[in-house]
């Protein structure tokens, strides 16, 4: 405590006016009312100063007190993160429930990571050593997939002096004192702060090289997602955002994930907390939950956390892609936090713009946006930081601000369809009016590691699909036996492109995640049967018969039938294709 | 004797404001006094230093600036709760109104409740047969789901709700842990006496407690009325381990409450004139259904809304689509059709279903079958517009026998009588019956030992 005070004078649901508050800072972090209610301080003019009020006000009076604590809204970051899951301003809600069981109380308090537990840390520096700002000077294996590294802070550096011995100690215990430049000493524990708002320093920015990989196969061979980019993934209730949220942050190959559940429902964050505990997660044979930290500040919690989860989260992020991690953010939805901006602004009585949205809008979606990247960290490790933000436009028109913006700063765009959804095409990706701004720059990466004919399948695919969608209005007016022979084909394959390749099911075992070789291979599969069936069509061949084959249900069934390590399967499917049409052919001549 | 104010500074529109006052807490009860005769309730909405904002429930009219006293209670709102509230009927503010006694209790809860720790949720797992297929089929209802019905003015929603409340079956719920909550916001007085002649006649009516705010009570109550029935429906389930089926109807109503007070209150609207918290309100009703870990009752929600014009994309059915946890929408060409249920199969969904329903609950065929008849369906759509433009004859054999399954599956899948009660293994079998009209190599979200178990080819 600082020693401020001011006096509640207006209440307004989550928004107050306090007097008294000219020695109040901007977005200080404060305490309202006898039951110490957690707000934000949102602007101050002249001795009047609004709050923004992170729990219920109800039963608030007029001149309660309202003190400062000097500090901005911050989370504290050091290990017990991981596995976890947290309120939008970081309280844990394990621990806010072995306090008050079942519902959410009020006036709970300032909690945050555990400051008990006896934390394994192995010491990396010796008296005498000089480090700075982003070194680590010991590190604690958190889960035993990700060893957490303690680093020094920012703008920090000297000679240490004084390192204790490895061994067990809690989150606010001294294991390193250090000696500045100016003489003065400083104590490092396993645990720091940092302001939510503020993105965390890296030595610089590095272009983005390499995907994400999702096992999704609409994404990574469609549609890639970088590591270090901005996704956005628009969609109307029922078009599958949250279900394709879930797959990513089950089966990408990020090191840690962050998965903010921003606004939306509560069962939805219950099902994750009992899906990923039970999920292993495929490269490191660990449970998923060992790498993911959850926050849930559902629809009917405060909506001036809401506005803060997100950047909760992104400081999360922040400081693991610190210790040489890539991190992937799952922000569902950015609507959700939209909104809330909206909410709060409607009750500051700000001059709103589109649809009532403050004007500031698209400044925070940027801002938000741009604390992705792939970055040279302060320690000198490569790593990264990527931001999927579902957005909810509503009726699902994209025409709406909330998407509109997003589309601005996001570099791939998925949009969730509402009509592949009704058809019940899972993930319901719109492979027509999405887009990737990343397949140039991954091209080099996918030639090297998958194949050098990758980005040229998928450009003759795509083309096969654009082709289908203008057939199809043809179709839908005459009738599909009109068409002529190769048309005819095209639509065979395109209709195999969606059923046997962008279809996935999430549900089934072999299908929910698909490795990048696999992806390739069925494509060539594809590719196979085109272009013998294009041999076919060519010596007049009509396309009922070879439509008729067998073969044709084993290309649809391949992505259940071939398991991910038994991809040489698909190198027979491949011959046996061709064999087939090459009988049909000699019969012909 | 509490301190009274004489003077108000402004009356209008269902709120009054009046200044001078101290020590007052935001959301208080307030009461007021008219021209002692006759008191009613208000809350305090809104605090400028010492002025307060004070929203009247039983409406403003006949109130002036000066022949009213108006007393600070001290207290958030909250209604007294026991198991005596089982088959009696309340107000939008839990007083009664079927001529029988007060509740006394000294339980008293806060109507507005307070968000459910995700972490103290226990997921929906187990299924409610309602006996009508396209619902248990296709859009299973999960017990602790909060599931919402679409309809449109004049479509047969509360018949399809009275239908779902007589015939829904939760496992091991009898007589003695079973309730239904009902809250009817702004409903005809006729609506409201069919709801309560049918809970009558299936023998439910002891089991039943009712909110009822009618087209011409007040508007500020219907803000209240579904606040007090899920208060209620919180008591039961988490209290007294009972199942509690909620209903509320209609929620257009509701939204259109809020809408009337936001604009007395000067607020910025958003979307169509609402206000641009009409997501989180909805979410702080709808949230409030669920399990909780280690407590046996549950909640279970089947909010109702007519959509304006038919528009699923209108502010309030779409908002209530993003909370809810999916939507049973109704169509008014198949009510036209004279097609009962007119359930409209495309759109609707559940989408806690995919966990509670499979070999562990109902049938092992179970979710490979309602993915089946979606995309047959959604391909009968299509097939229907091709038809409308070359004619019948010229579609494809193939095309032709999907018009016929289209044809069938509305007819005699969706369709069913009003006290028909179909168990889900007939369901399912007249699922796979239908499906058999189509060619085996059509079906292609079906395992193949699935189909060899359940496949009749009857349409050869």
């Amino acid at each position: 405590m600082n020693g401020n005070e001011g006096y509640v004078r207006e209440i307004n649901g989550p928004v107050i006016k306090g007097v008294n508050m000219g020695s109040f800072k901007l977005n200080e972090m404060v305490t309202v009312g006898s039951h110490k209610l957690i707000g934000e301080i949102v602007s101050i003019e002249g001795d009047i100063a609004t709050v923004q009020v992170y729990e219920e006000t109800e039963g608030l009076r007029a001149g309660e007190k309202i003190l400062g604590t000097g500090n901005p809204l911050s989370v504290t970051l050091g290990p017990g993160m991981l596995g976890n899951i947290f309120d939008g301003i970081q309280r844990p809600l394990q621990r806010i429930n072995s306090i008050s069981e079942y519902f959410i109380p009020e006036g709970i308090g300032l909690l945050s990571l555990d400051d008990e537990k006896k934390w394994e840390v192995h010491l990396v520096v010796k008296s005498g050593d000089r480090v700075q700002a982003g070194d680590v000077y010991a590190t604690v294996q958190e889960t035993l997939s990700i060893t957490h590294k303690l680093m020094v802070p920012y703008r920090m550096s000297g000679v240490v002096v004084e390192a204790n011995y490895d061994g067990l100690y809690s989150l606010n215990e001294s294991i390193v004192v250090l000696e500045r430049e100016n003489k003065e000493q400083i104590c490092l524990t396993l645990s720091s702060k940092w302001p939510v708002r503020r993105p965390r320093p890296v030595k610089k920015r590095i272009s983005i090289y390499k995907p994400l990989i999702t096992g999704q196969r609409v994404i990574d061979s469609f549609y890639p997602i970088a590591k270090g980019g901005t996704v956005g993934l628009p969609g109307g209730f029922g078009t599958g955002k949250t279900m394709t949220q879930h797959q990513l942050a089950k089966w990408c190959d990020a090191d840690i994930i962050i998965y903010i559940g921003c606004g939306e429902r509560g069962n939805e964050m219950t099902n994750v907390l009992e899906e990923f505990p039970a999920l292993i997660d495929p490269r490191t044979q660990r449970p998923l939950m060992e790498r993911t930290i959850l926050i849930a500040n559902t629809s009917n919690m405060p909506v001036a956390a809401r506005e803060a989860c997100i950047y909760t989260g992104v400081t999360m992020a922040e400081y693991y892609r610190d210790m040489g991690y890539d991190v992937a953010i799952m922000a569902d939805s950015t609507s959700r936090w939209a909104e809330a901006l909206r909410e709060i602004s409607g009750r500051l009585e700000e001059m709103p713009a589109e649809e009532g949205f403050p004007a500031y809008l698209p400044s925070r979606l940027a801002e938000f946006y741009e604390r992705a990247g792939c970055v040279e960290t302060l320690g000198g490790e490569e790593a990264s930081v990527t931001i999927i933000g579902a957005v909810s436009p509503p009726g699902g028109d994209f025409s709406e601000p909330v998407t509109e913006n997003t589309k601005r700063f996001v570099t791939t765009f998925l949009a969730l369809d509402k009509k592949l959804a009704y058809g019940r095409h899972y993930p319901a990706i719109n492979y027509l009016t999405s887009y990737s701004g990343y397949i140039h720059i991954l091209e080099d990466w996918y030639n090297e590691n998958v194949s050098s004919d990758m980005m040229k399948l998928r450009a003759k695919m795509m083309r096969l699909l654009q082709e289908e969608d203008k057939l199809n209005e043809i179709v839908q007016l005459v009738g599909e036996d009109i068409l002529p022979n190769d048309q005819a084909l095209v639509l065979e394959t395109a209709r195999m492109i969606k059923k046997g390749f962008l279809q996935q099911n999430a549900l089934h075992k072999e299908d929910t995640f698909v490795v990048l070789k696999k992806q390739y291979m069925m494509l060539k599969v594809i590719d196979v049967f085109y272009e013998n069936a294009l041999l076919c069509v060519k010596m007049g061949i009509p396309v009922s018969t070879i439509r008729k084959q067998d073969i044709l249900q084993d290309i649809l069934k391949m992505k259940y039938d071939v398991p991910n390590d038994q991809l040489d399967l698909l190198n027979r499917l491949m011959e046996r294709i061709t064999e087939t049409y090459q009988s049909i052919r000699q019969k012909y001549e | 004797m509490r301190k009274e104010y004489l003077k108000l500074d402004k009356v209008e529109g269902p709120l009054i404001v009046l200044s001078g006052v101290n020590n007052v807490s935001y959301g208080e009860m307030v009461s007021i006094r008219i021209d002692d005769e006759e008191i009613r309730k208000g809350k305090v909405i809104k605090i400028e230093g010492n002025q307060a904002i004070v929203q009247v429930f039983e409406g403003t009219a006949g109130i002036s600036t000066s022949n009213s006293a108006v007393a600070f209670t001290g207290e958030l709102m909250s209604i007294p709760l026991s198991k005596e509230i089982l088959g009696r009927t309340f107000n939008g503010t839990g007083e009664p109104i079927d001529g029988s006694y007060q509740i006394i209790s000294s339980v008293r809860e806060n109507i507005n409740g307070r968000p459910i720790n995700p972490v103290a949720r226990k997921y929906p797992r187990n299924f409610i047969q309602t006996g009508i297929s396209p619902i248990d089929a296709l859009m299973t209802l999960i017990r602790g789901q909060k599931l919402p019905i679409f309809s449109g003015n004049g479509i047969a929603h509360d018949e399809l709700a009275a239908q779902i409340v007589r015939q829904a079956k939760i496992k091991d719920a009898d007589s003695d842990n079973f309730a239904v909550v009902f809250g009817a916001m702004g409903i005809r007085h006729d609506s409201a006496d069919y709801f309560m002649k049918s809970f009558q006649v299936s023998g439910v009516l002891d089991h039943v407690v009712m909110y009822v705010n009618t087209a011409d009570d007040p508007i500020v109550e219907r803000i209240s009325t579904p606040r007090c029935a899920l208060t209620a429906a919180e008591y039961l389930a988490f209290q007294n381990d009972m199942h509690v089926l909620v209903i509320l109807t209609d929620m257009t109503s509701y939204a259109e409450a809020l809408r009337e007070i936001s604009s007395a209150k000067e607020e910025v609207p958003s979307r169509k004139g609402y206000p641009g918290y009409l997501y989180s309100d909805l979410s702080t009703l709808y949230e409030r259904a669920g399990m909780l870990k280690g407590k046996e009752g549950s909640i279970t929600l089947i909010p109702i809304l007519t959509m304006p014009n038919d528009d699923i994309t209108h502010p309030i059915p779409d908002l209530t689509g993003f909370i809810t946890e999916g939507q049973i929408v109704l169509n008014r060409e198949l009510s036209q059709k004279g097609i009962y249920p007119p359930i409209e199969l495309l759109p609707s969904l559940s989408r806690l279903m995919k966990d509670g329903i499979g070999a562990d609950y109902t049938r092992e065929d179970h979710a490979d079958l309602a993915a089946q008849i979606y995309a047959a369906y959604s391909r009968v759509q299509d097939v229907r517009s091709l038809s409308q433009i070359i004619g019948e004859e010229d579609i494809s054999d193939v095309d032709k026998r999907y018009l016929k399954f289209g044809r069938e599956l509305e007819n005699r899948f969706i369709s069913q009588e009003d006290h028909e009660n179909r168990s889900m293994i007939e369901t399912l079998d007249l699922g796979w019956k239908l499906l058999s009209i189509l060619p085996v190599d059509e079906l292609d979200r079906v395992k193949l030992e699935y189909l060899q178990k359940y496949y009749r080819n009857e349409g050869e």
